[in-house]
């Protein structure tokens, strides 16, 4: 047949005398010009189907059964040479990092000429030509050919890579993630550029994803990986429309949005099933809210649900019993607990600039504006999202507010004292009221102290009054909060998963019963159902406690369902901000309708389109230049932010 | 660039004045002219006079830091500091124990040093390469295995072991070489072979097990798995990306010690009996001559400076994202 087939494929690791199989029996198919998106959380196997089509599988890890065909050619039974000539050629990857994914001392140029070379027999002349095109082809200048990938920023190095592997002009083309570490607006051009790439040369392509709307965006067909094992493919329309597998759902059902505000998003329980969980019956039941007696005993096959419409569940074929349809409290949204005078956290046009030195006595010649003027305030047991695209100046205007940068301009004030004037004792003694929860929880926590010695640390430093007793109990209390166990305490970081890392995270922050908590996009290394876990504990703890969050994120569906304020900012300013609701419903500035055109899951014809940031803004309003609707005067002066109506906005169409 | 270079050569200026000082503090204050004398002249002679007499001859017979006896400026500069200490600055070194001129002495003894040392260095970087390539293309195979244990061995034996062992091998029992000597010019080439040969083998299980990790670092990143699902074969992923990148760190990490092959190696030149810079350190210990260790130490410490120098400006050449401002 045409296109892809792979049959039962199963990959398999030696781990202390057993043979584990992370990917265990997977079959799919991609006919020419489809596109296939392969969806599951993170450790389900399915960057490890493409990389053994490629056979680039990481040392240790092996083939053990199972039967690839790219237009009829045996992939799995290709001599290591004839393989070469396909890999780059027939059958390309595009890798998640595009930082990392270019070799950074070669130039883009040279790079392409590489597998032009190996694929097209191109050299010289003919090669540089065929390079360009490539080039234009993928949106990028000429002249980008003599670049190294550190001067260019993420969406051009993605795309860069892209036009690498299209040189070999592949018949299919794997996308390992191919946007997860880009912002937004660039995701939204990278999805475009894949999708446009596809049509226009007839490519089969294969997108692997952990997003239900980037699927949702760009794929024919969805298959759901879980455990290792396709357990629903089908039809792009079909699966959104019904979908039939439990997992499938609940993937639905933990998703955050603006409407589901005030919603407790749904969970799914337990974890993941680590490799070398030994499987009785489906791979799903003990996570499963519809699992019976059969579902522990038999392995489920997939059967058909519905035309092109397969499911690897029991359902299928008997029904099952009801899911316990315990309603999902939607309470009223506790607000301002504690009714005092004056906002809890009030910044008035903070300012972080960084020197710029040159010369041989490094004398400063400039500056660079991090944060430029703003001004924010936030009462206490409300949520105020901080939104941008990297760079925009956000985390630096956390660091300033817990003055861990120094502020070059502005004030702080907490409850009402400045912070700005604090020096050593004091400034320490206030640290306890405003804690922050960085987005990596797996760098965040250092690996060599138990966890209940991370807890206890900032109560040694900023509750010095406790004694070791009530030390501990305190600590346990904390765990409990955060939904873990008490022997936690006793255990080592790296014995937690992600989601288990944050909350651990967040229990050190709230150690010291702060009122104001920092999170820098603490859900965004983490999947969608540790996600919802993690939102849900954090609104749970705002309404007991009354905490305000300074949330910093660049996931509009997360801030729209839990933010009451937004701020969006660019280029270290504000230039719109108000309420959640109605800025998400309405914005007014041409950014922040560009931010929210850009998520996926709205089709891609409907998403913005926009340059990317240019290196240096000059005169006037600093995003003039990618501006669909700047005015003469845009490019003469800077706007003012100013009240209009429910919110403040700087932008002269206002 | 250019900036970068003369801020960089101004920083030198204060680390050389406190090396300075420190050598000065060690051989002047710690260990007085009095000392040294009554050093040279053993325990039988030692009388007040004599001691005064040696440090006359010798010209040491100044105060440290003020001579009150001397006129105008001549207080300051009539002094130890400024004729033995400052004078170094300008590679004035003075005379050895014996009268000869030391910076004519290291001039002439340089060469035979860097005979030795440049061609022991060279052909040292290219084996400890191939060596560290060929294990990491075999990488968990046995025959990675046993370049390790190889290289572990290697490095566990003494280096005294290779020189005595090689002498003895190919020297005496073998006749390739002769034991020890030199000659300059070709004619004296079969003097270098044998102390390059020990050189290279001795530095072999460090230097190849550092290389084969660094190796081992870059081809475990994206970049080469995207150089690999181009369809480029291993030997050229392994030669244009790999060995591209993991030279980095191994060019500048070699560049710092080129300016100290002049000063050549301590134990190997007095063991092959070369007439160079090394054996003349170790003769000039052992002869209690304090004027040429000093001198010594002192170019040891500015050559080891121009090396830095010379690594931060070999990034740029090798990395195009390092640009010196």
């Amino acid at each position: 047949m045409k296109g892809l087939e792979l049959r039962d494929l199963r990959v398999e690791i030696a781990a202390g005398g057993r043979r584990l199989a992370p990917v265990d029996g997977v079959s799919l198919e991609i006919a020419p010009r489809e596109c296939l998106a392969l969806l599951g959380e993170s450790g389900c196997g399915k960057s490890l189907t493409a990389l053994a089509l490629m056979r680039l599988l990481p040392d240790g890890l092996t083939v053990a059964a199972g039967e690839a065909r790219l237009d009829g050619t045996d992939l799995f039974a290709l001599p290591e040479r004839q393989m070469q000539a396909v890999r780059g050629g027939r059958l390309a990857m595009v890798f998640q990092e595009p930082m990392l994914s270019l070799n950074p001392v070669l130039t883009v140029g040279a790079q392409i000429a590489e597998t032009l070379a190996v694929h097209r027999q191109l050299k010289g002349k003919a090669a540089q030509a065929e390079g360009v095109r490539l080039l234009e082809a993928v949106g990028l200048a000429p002249g980008h050919a003599g670049s190294y990938p550190f001067q260019l920023s993420g969406g051009q190095r993605q795309r860069a890579l892209i036009a690498t592997m299209l040189a070999g002009e592949p018949q299919l083309l794997i996308a390992d993630e191919p946007t997860t570490a880009l912002d937004v607006t660039v995701q939204a051009q990278i999805l475009r550029l894949l999708k446009e790439l596809q049509r226009g040369r007839d490519m089969g392509l294969l997108l692997i994803t952990h997003d239900l709307d980037v699927a949702r965006d760009m794929a024919d067909r969805v298959a759901i990986m879980y455990a290792g094992q396709i357990v629903e493919w089908a039809a792009r329309d079909a699966l959104y429309a019904e979908p039939f597998h439990p997992y499938t759902r609940k993937l639905f059902s933990v998703l955050p949005s603006a409407r589901r505000r005030g919603e407790r998003l749904d969970h799914i329980k337990g974890v993941v099933p680590p490799l070398g969980t030994a499987f009785t019956g489906c791979r799903f039941h003990e996570r499963c809210p519809r699992a019976w007696a059969l579902c522990r005993e038999a392995e489920p096959r997939l059967h058909r649900v519905g035309d092109g419409h397969y499911a690897r569940c029991h359902l299928a074929v008997e029904a099952g019993p009801e899911a316990e349809t315990a309603a999902l409290p939607s309470r009223a949204e506790p607000r301002n607990v504690t009714a005092e005078s004056g906002p809890l956290l009030e910044v008035q046009d903070l300012a972080v600039h960084f020197p710029i030195r040159r010369g041989i006595f490094r004398r400063t010649v400039g500056w660079v504006k991090a944060v430029d003027g703003v001004t924010l305030r936030l009462d206490a047991g409300e949520t105020l999202a901080l939104v941008g695209e990297s760079g925009c100046g956000k985390t630096t205007l956390a660091r300033a507010i817990l003055r861990l940068v120094e502020p070059r301009a502005g004030r702080v004030r907490l409850a009402g004292q400045a912070l700005d004037s604090l020096r050593g004792e004091a400034l320490r003694r206030m640290r306890a009221e405003m804690q922050i929860v960085f987005q990596d929880p797996f760098a965040s926590l250092n690996p060599r102290m138990r966890v209940g010695e991370i807890l206890a640390e900032g109560l040694q430093a900023l509750r010095p009054e406790l004694g070791g007793g009530e030390r501990h109990e305190t600590v346990l209390r904390l765990l409990e909060q955060v939904g873990l166990d008490a022997s936690a305490a006793q255990r080592y970081p790296h014995a937690f998963s992600g989601g288990q890392r944050q909350r651990i995270a967040i229990a050190r922050a709230l150690a010291v019963e702060p009122r104001l908590l920092i999170c820098d996009e603490p859900t965004s290394a983490l999947d969608v159902s540790v996600q919802a876990q993690i939102l849900n504990l954090l609104k749970q703890l705002q309404a007991e406690r009354g905490l305000a969050y300074l949330f910093i994120s660049h996931n509009l569906p997360v801030v729209g369902y839990l933010a009451h304020k937004v701020a969006v900012m660019y280029r270290g300013r504000i230039v719109e901000a108000g309420g959640a609701e109605a800025l998400i419903a309405r914005p007014l500035h041409p950014y922040t309708r560009l931010l929210l055109a850009s998520a996926p899951g709205h089709g891609l014809e409907s998403a913005a389109r926009a340059p990317e940031a240019p290196a240096a803004a000059g005169r006037g309003c600093p995003f003039a230049a990618r501006c669909p609707e700047a005015l003469p005067r845009c490019r003469e002066s800077d706007p003012e932010i100013v009240e209009r109506q429910d919110r403040r906005v700087a932008c002269h169409l206002y | 660039m250019l900036a970068y270079i003369v801020r960089r050569i101004l920083y030198a200026v204060p680390i050389l004045i406190g090396v300075n000082l420190l050598t000065f503090a060690l051989f002047f204050v710690v260990n007085t002219p009095d000392d040294m004398a009554r050093i040279h002249l053993g325990a039988k002679h030692v009388t007040a006079e004599a001691v005064e007499r040696w440090k006359a001859e010798h010209g040491y017979d100044k105060p440290l830091f003020y001579n009150a006896a001397g006129t105008g400026t001549g207080k300051v500069t009539e002094t130890l500091f400024v004729e033995k200490s400052l004078a170094l600055f300008v590679f004035d070194f003075g005379r050895a124990d014996d009268g000869r001129d030391i910076a004519r002495e290291i001039q002439a003894r340089m060469w035979p040093s860097l005979a030795i040392a440049a061609p022991t260095f060279l052909v040292g970087l290219a084996a400890y390469i191939s060596f560290a390539l060929v294990t990491v293309f075999f990488r968990a195979t046995y025959l990675d295995l046993a370049g390790v244990v190889l290289c572990v061995v290697l490095m566990s034996i003494s280096g005294l072991f290779y020189i005595i062992g090689g002498q003895y091998l190919l020297g005496k029992l073998w006749h390739l070489v002769p034991v020890s000597g030199y000659e300059p010019g070709l004619a004296g080439f079969k003097f270098l072979i044998l102390p390059v040969l020990v050189g290279v083998v001795s530095g072999l299980g460090d230097s190849s097990r550092f290389y084969r990790t660094l190796f081992l670092e870059e081809i475990h990143k994206d970049y080469v798995r995207t150089a690999r699902a181009k369809g480029l074969a291993e030997r050229v992923v392994l030669f244009r990306h790999v060995l591209g990148n993991a030279m980095i760190p191994i060019l500048t990490g070699a560049v710092v010690v080129i300016p100290r092959l002049f000063l050549g190696s301590l134990i190997v030149e007095s063991f092959f009996g070369i007439p160079g810079l090394g054996s003349y350190t170790i003769d000039a210990i052992q002869a209690q001559d304090f004027a040429i260790v000093r001198s010594m130490v002192f170019l040891g410490s500015v050559l080891y400076i121009l090396g830095l120098l010379l690594t931060d400006i070999s990034y740029t050449l090798v990395d195009p994202r390092v640009r010196l401002e």
